[in-house]
């Protein structure tokens, strides 16, 4: 990979880790006294890891000036590697919380390992460490085949990669040592926070540089989706993350604002990042990855611009309604309700985009597992998204908010259609990354298609039905007019759906580790002869310096 | 790239765009969707103009119905309230002897009782008021203050080693680590503990040893206040060390550990947490009844 690149690049790639290095330096010093000391020592770590691998190849030759005429796919490849790591991570501690919440002894009496550090670590692992990979690596490759056109350089892709993966570790070990600034799915503090800022805009430089340089007269509508989702995640990240140090030496930093204000910001921002993150970026996704595989033309390119705008524009306004019945003027709820409400539409369009054009493939989703996850997964945006505006709407929220249905939700979206549109696209992206003709073992695809499934149905058929529960257990009152259940009764009842969404997890996880061997030995297999490259991988089209 | 090229399979019409073999057809928009757009905004727009909705700079639109949620809950907590004061003022009237006699009041002190109690006491005494290791069983007749409702209903209001300024105060004191009695001596009052008390059926050789000194030490060091007969004062908060109910547990290494490092056990007060209503209906709730349906139950 480093032999990849140009004794320039390998230059500027040794001073821009030199530069991270002591920035990291600089933060340990200043945070000696404080958790933050270990923060800068992870990145120096991290920041001499790479040092350590560009001095160990500076004076490799220089590369064919080939590479020009074919597309840039080193990072892609280690991105997918990273991606399938995250996952295994992140999906093991979301098994471990599951059963800590049937079993509260596996906390085993550490504070790193309490509720409220493993949870941020799951959360954290599987959306920004696994979903986060797999968006990078794939709109990598998806804006390059789509536009025609090479990354304009081999530093800057390496450069969001690492320091994309950089920030998940910082945010992870800084859980379980204790540093949060309690905001979910946004529980990484300043320092953080600021380096993500620096690799986003890194992000969003590299892939508008690389649309500016296509070939093809118009840009494809993932690019759109995947624009989207750099853009708008920027905006969120960074005033959501507006916030004073106590100093340069202290992990900790209080938000710019307060009470209902803040609450307001924090949905505003969690709202959209499944909007933009969990949606926008997989709609990308699923755009490319499921036509490929499907051999089929887009059903209707009109569909998918106005469900693009549609969106883009609705959930801006819908985050609001993860705040009924609070102190939240009322007026802000309404609005969220009704954005939420339209929001149905555009959604829909997205998910019957995505299943129309299967028809005339359908045989190839009963034959192929591939396909079947991308087909799932668009039958679960369309439930999750329905299920969403409901719950959005004031009188549904009041039994549903603040129980299970909550978390069954999120998970019929996080792993119905976030987790099976990237395994999807992931085994239609690894042999052609690898040059294989398939991937290593269709049966075990298929073995981690029905675990996938099995998993998600146990799982959110196990919350549904314990978050109805406690929601009904909660507001059921006695002839006298005083509750007729304590919250203790409640939980009891929850107790044998919990040890369900454990096993639900455990099917999933074992899913994602079938899926990371059966990644891992493609990866070891042989390469396919160049005479059979084209008919068994369908040809990329070419690259044409010059052109 | 031909323009108006047709899809074999569907015979649409596609845009003439192609990306890395990647189509797309000309189909228009479903006329449901179009359909749904306009009935969600139609719903949003009357949704509007009935509630509360948009900003207008220091003020809103109000909503034609005139719904707001603060006065909502603020109606529905005074309704609810007036309709459990059919009840209420009874409770509140009436002494504890009185109430118990009343069987309609008393369904609702079962009632209600249940679930302050599982809210306020169940994580220390356990759900089925039974206790556990250092949190008494409320179940039994075995009370460390005495277990009339007035007296649990003043344990309630104050706290025992509380913060409250009046607080029920109770410390045993650390008679090993202060150096009062040595460990033969704590052995041995162990062993007169064990011989003399109800329901222990796990006596072993250790127990055999020492009683008779043990019956000494008793007199001499414990009788002051847990009695000479061993039966508790509850003006203290002394327990019964005689009877089949213990605070942590009846095995040698507890009762050891005990006397060594002495014991001063909490309860929170709750006169600042709960109203008096609440803390009269947990008083009758644990004296009448968690104990009866534990017995009811066995």
């Amino acid at each position: 990979m480093i032999a990849g690149l140009t004794a320039t690049e390998r230059q500027i790639g040794l001073v821009l880790a030199g530069l991270v290095t002591l920035m990291g330096a600089a933060l340990g010093i200043a945070g000696r006294n404080d958790v933050l000391g270990y923060q800068g020592l992870l990145i120096v770590v991290f920041g001499a890891l790479v040092m350590i691998a560009l001095l160990r190849n500076l004076d490799a030759p220089e590369p064919d000036e080939s590479r020009l005429a074919e597309y840039y796919d080193d990072p892609i490849r280690f991105g997918i590697v990273l991606t399938m790591l995250w996952a295994i991570f992140g999906m093991f501690v979301g098994l471990w919380v599951a059963a800590l919440l049937a079993w509260p002894e596996l906390t085993f009496d550490a504070a790193w390992a309490s509720f409220g550090r493993l949870r941020p670590a799951h959360t954290t692992g599987v959306i920004f460490g696994f979903g986060g990979n797999a968006l990078i690596a794939t709109s990598l490759h998806v804006v390059q085949r789509t536009s025609r056109a090479r990354l304009p350089d081999q530093v800057s892709p390496w450069f969001v990669l690492l320091g994309y993966n950089l920030f998940c570790l910082l945010a992870v070990t800084g859980y379980f040592a204790g540093i949060t600034q309690s905001k979910e799915y946004a529980e990484p503090e300043w320092y953080a926070d600021l380096w993500l800022v620096i690799v986003w805009v890194a992000y969003f430089a590299l892939y508008i540089r690389t649309l500016a340089r296509r070939k093809e007269p118009h840009i494809y509508v993932a690019n759109w989706y995947y624009m989207a989702f750099i853009l708008v995640v920027a905006v969120l990240h960074i005033v959501n993350n507006l916030a004073v140090p106590v100093s340069f030496g202290s992990a900790k930093a209080y938000s710019a604002f307060s009470g209902v204000q803040d609450a307001m910001t924090q949905w505003w921002y969690g709202h959209n990042a499944v909007a933009f993150f969990l949606t926008a970026g997989f709609l990308g996704m699923m755009y490319y990855y499921l036509p490929k595989r499907a051999e089929r033309p887009i059903y209707s390119y009109r569909l998918s611009i106005i469900s693009f705008w549609g969106i883009t524009f609705m959930y801006m306004w819908a985050g609001s309604h993860h705040l009924h019945y609070t102190a939240l003027p009322h007026w802000v709820q309404t609005l969220g309700m009704t954005f939420s409400v339209v929001l149905l539409v555009p959604s829909w369009a997205s998910a019957a985009n995505a299943l129309l054009t299967l028809n005339g493939a359908w045989h190839k989703v009963r034959d192929d597992a591939t396909l079947r996850f991308m087909m799932v997964a668009a039958v679960f945006y369309g439930l999750s998204t329905f299920e969403g505006s409901f719950l959005a709407i004031r009188a549904v929220n009041s039994l549903s908010h603040y129980t299970d249905w909550t978390v069954g939700h999120v998970h019929a979206g996080a792993l119905g259609w976030v987790a099976m549109i990237t395994f999807g696209a992931l085994y239609t992206l690894t042999p052609a990354m690898w040059k294989r003709a398939r991937m290593y073992s269709n049966t075990l695809v298929e073995v981690h298609f029905w675990c996938a499934v099995i998993g998600t149905l146990i799982y959110v058929f196990a919350m549904w039905n314990s978050g109805i529960i406690q929601g009904l257990m909660w507001r059921t009152y006695n002839d006298s007019g005083t509750l007729t259940y304590s919250f203790i009764e409640s939980l009891v009842a929850m107790h044998p759906y919990y040890i369900a969404r454990t096993l639900g997890g455990l099917f999933f996880l074992a899913g994602a580790a079938v899926g990371t061997y059966n990644i891992f030995m493609t990866i070891r297999h042989e390469p396919l002869p160049l005479s059979r490259r084209a008919e068994a991988l369908g040809t990329d089209r070419p690259l044409v310096p010059g052109e | 790239m031909a323009v108006g090229e047709r899809d074999p399979v569907t015979g649409k019409h596609t845009t003439g765009h192609e990306w890395n073999g990647i189509k797309e057809l000309d189909n228009r928009v479903p006329r449901a969707v179009f359909f749904f757009l306009l009935a969600t905004i139609l719903f949003s727009i009357v949704y509007w103009v009935l509630m509360p909705a948009w900003p207008l700079g220091v003020t809103y639109t109000k909503g034609l119905l005139g719904i707001d949620q603060r006065q909502t809950v603020e109606k529905a907590v005074e309704e609810a309230a007036a309709q459990r004061a059919a009840w209420t003022d009874e409770i509140v009237r009436l002494d504890f002897a009185e109430i118990t006699k009343r069987p309609e009041l008393m369904r609702i002190v079962r009632e209600s009782g249940s679930t302050l109690f599982g809210d306020n006491c169940a994580v220390c005494h356990g759900t089925d008021a039974k206790g556990s290791p250092g949190f008494p069983s409320l179940a039994d007749d075995s009370w460390l203050w005495g277990g009339n409702p007035e007296i649990v209903a003043e344990t309630l209001r104050i706290g025992i080693n509380s913060t409250h300024p009046e607080t029920r105060f109770a410390q045993m004191p650390a008679f090993g680590r202060d150096g009062i009695l040595d460990r033969p001596a704590i052995s041995s009052i162990v062993s007169f503990i064990r011989n003399n008390a109800e329901g222990i059926d796990d006596l072993g050789p250790l127990d055999m040893k020492g009683v008779e000194e043990g019956a000494q030490l008793f007199a001499e060091n414990c009788a002051a206040c847990h009695g000479a007969e061993g039966r508790g004062d509850p003006a203290m908060g002394a327990p019964d060390l005689m009877d089949n109910s213990w605070v942590i547990s009846s095995d040698r290494a507890s009762l050891s550990r005990t006397i060594w490092q002495g014991r001063q056990g909490q309860m929170p007060h709750w006169e600042e947490r709960l109203a008096e209503i609440d803390r009269k209906i947990l008083a009758i709730y644990v004296t009448e009844i968690a104990g009866r349906k534990m017995e009811a139950a066995q």
